[in-house]
Order: structure tokens, then sequence, then C-alpha cells
């Protein structure tokens, strides 16, 4: 897989960043043609992770590139904190579980909207969640 | 019009939800009385669990308050995503379009035996009594 063009990074701190963090994910996916299904599942993953930044980690970043592998493009997004960590992955994957406010839908959830999901995280080091959605 | 969410647009966009309760208090005075709310989602292009649940809240908050919450024109892409994302948005309903949102609120009231004291000028004609039926 290689980055192909197309890159671009924003801060996230507070709710409103994501609302930006949505239209950049938005705006990234039309420009390399995704469906609309596939384009709202990928603004809506981005939204999730994005929130789990701003309930969770505090504050955070997140990096989007174009890739491309065996002929196919996919936008690729990097969410990455510096917050308090995941100590039980699995459990914070399962639908339902939640530490803070939440419904518990947001990392499982995420994950079922996009093609790939990798999550790194280390307990007081902070979480970094990559996603990518490929066009068809 | 039993009901239609017009006491203030929910601030989904910027995700203000401080706002938006503020919005809620006031809109929540209305809807005893008018014996529902109706909230249009046509022009949203994504719901996430954050909004799912101020949905779900709104939902909790008119139920308490003897109304019923009906989500209408929700996007095919945004119902899609929605089932996949594991959202159930329990104990909202749903309807397809705006109408037959109102039309549910028009049951709901008709069974409740509410009058229906804010009639829409600009969309109903007056009802002759005795006049024959369209």
């Amino acid at each position: 897989m290689t980055a192909a063009g197309s890159e671009a990074q924003m801060p996230i701190r507070t709710g409103d960043d994501v609302v930006r963090v949505r239209q950049l994910v938005r705006g990234h996916a039309q420009a390399v043609r995704l469906s609309l299904v596939d384009q709202t599942k990928l603004v809506t993953a981005a939204s999730e992770l994005a929130r789990n930044i701003v309930t969770y980690g505090g504050s955070g970043v997140v990096r989007m590139e174009t890739v491309t592998k065996s002929g196919r493009t996919g936008i690729r997004a990097i969410f990455a904190d510096s917050g308090p960590g995941i100590a039980d992955l699995e459990l914070a994957l399962t639908d339902g579980w939640t530490s803070g406010s939440g419904l518990g839908l947001e990392l499982g959830g995420a994950r079922r909207l996009v093609d790939d999901f990798d999550i790194d995280t280390q307990v007081g080091r902070g979480t970094t969640v990559t996603v990518v959605k490929w066009t068809r | 019009m039993t009901g239609a969410l017009d006491k203030g647009d929910l601030d989904i966009r910027t995700d203000n939800y401080a706002g938006s309760r503020a919005v809620l208090v006031e809109m929540s005075r209305d809807w005893a009385r008018r014996g529902g709310v109706v909230i249009d989602i046509s022009a949203v292009e994504i719901v996430d669990s954050f909004i799912g649940r101020m949905f779900a809240s709104i939902a909790a908050l008119s139920r308490v308050l003897d109304a019923e919450t009906v989500v209408v024109g929700m996007r095919p892409a945004v119902a899609i995503t929605l089932v996949e994302l594991g959202l159930s948005l329990e104990g909202v309903r749903t309807a397809l379009d705006l109408e037959k949102g109102l039309a549910i609120l028009d049951r709901v009231a008709a069974r409740r035996g509410i009058e229906d004291q804010h009639p829409d000028e600009d969309t109903e004609q007056p009802v002759t009594p005795g006049a024959p039926a369209p």
C-alpha cells in the first residue's frame, strides 16, 4: 500500500473539530469517488473516532491520505492521541461497553464501517487508530 | 399541524449539545399540548452514535412529557450506515417523510382525544361541516 498524493492533517480538541474532521473526510472520500454509502460509512466512522479522542483522549490529531493497492484507491485516516490509552482492548471493542458516557458503539461500530481497522494502544501513552476504506 | 419542530433547529451540525438542550427545554413546553415532536433529518448527512444518543434523549424526554417522538426523512445511506454501526434508536419512532410523521402524531392525538389547538393556516383548509369529502 503506497500513499498517492493528497494528504491532510488537523488537530482534534473540541466538538467543533469533530465536525471539521467529518468535512475533511467527506472531501477526501468524494475526491477518490467512494460511493455515497461508502462515503457515509467512512465519515460516520471518522466521527466516532474523532469524538472518542475528544471524550477520552483529551486531544489528538488526524492524518489523512489517499492510498493505492493493486490498482484500487482508498482513503486512510490515522487518529492519534496521547491520552490514557485502553487497558482492555477486547472489552473496548465490545458493543455496549463504555467507560464514559457513550453508547459503547464507538470503536466496534467504527470497525464495522471500514475495510481495514488497526488499533495500537498503550496505557499511559495513548491510542492510535488507523482505518482504510477502499473504492469498489 | 400536530407537532412539527418549529421552535428551533437542533444544532447537530456543530454538535452544540448544550445549546440543543436549551432549545429542547423551550420546545418541550409545546410537546405535551401537541402530543409529540417530529425531527426532520432529511438534510442530515450522517448519524453517528452521538447524534443517535441525542435522538434517544429527546424521545425519552418527550415520553416523560407524554409526547411521541418521530424521526423522519432519514437518507438511505444514513439508514444503511446506522444499522451497520449497530445503533438501534430504541424508543424512537421513524417515518419516511414529514407528512407520514405528522400522520403518526395525528393518530396519537386522536387516540388521546387531544384537541388540535394549532391548525396550520398555510396548508390546511378549514373543513365546512356537511361539505362533501374532496
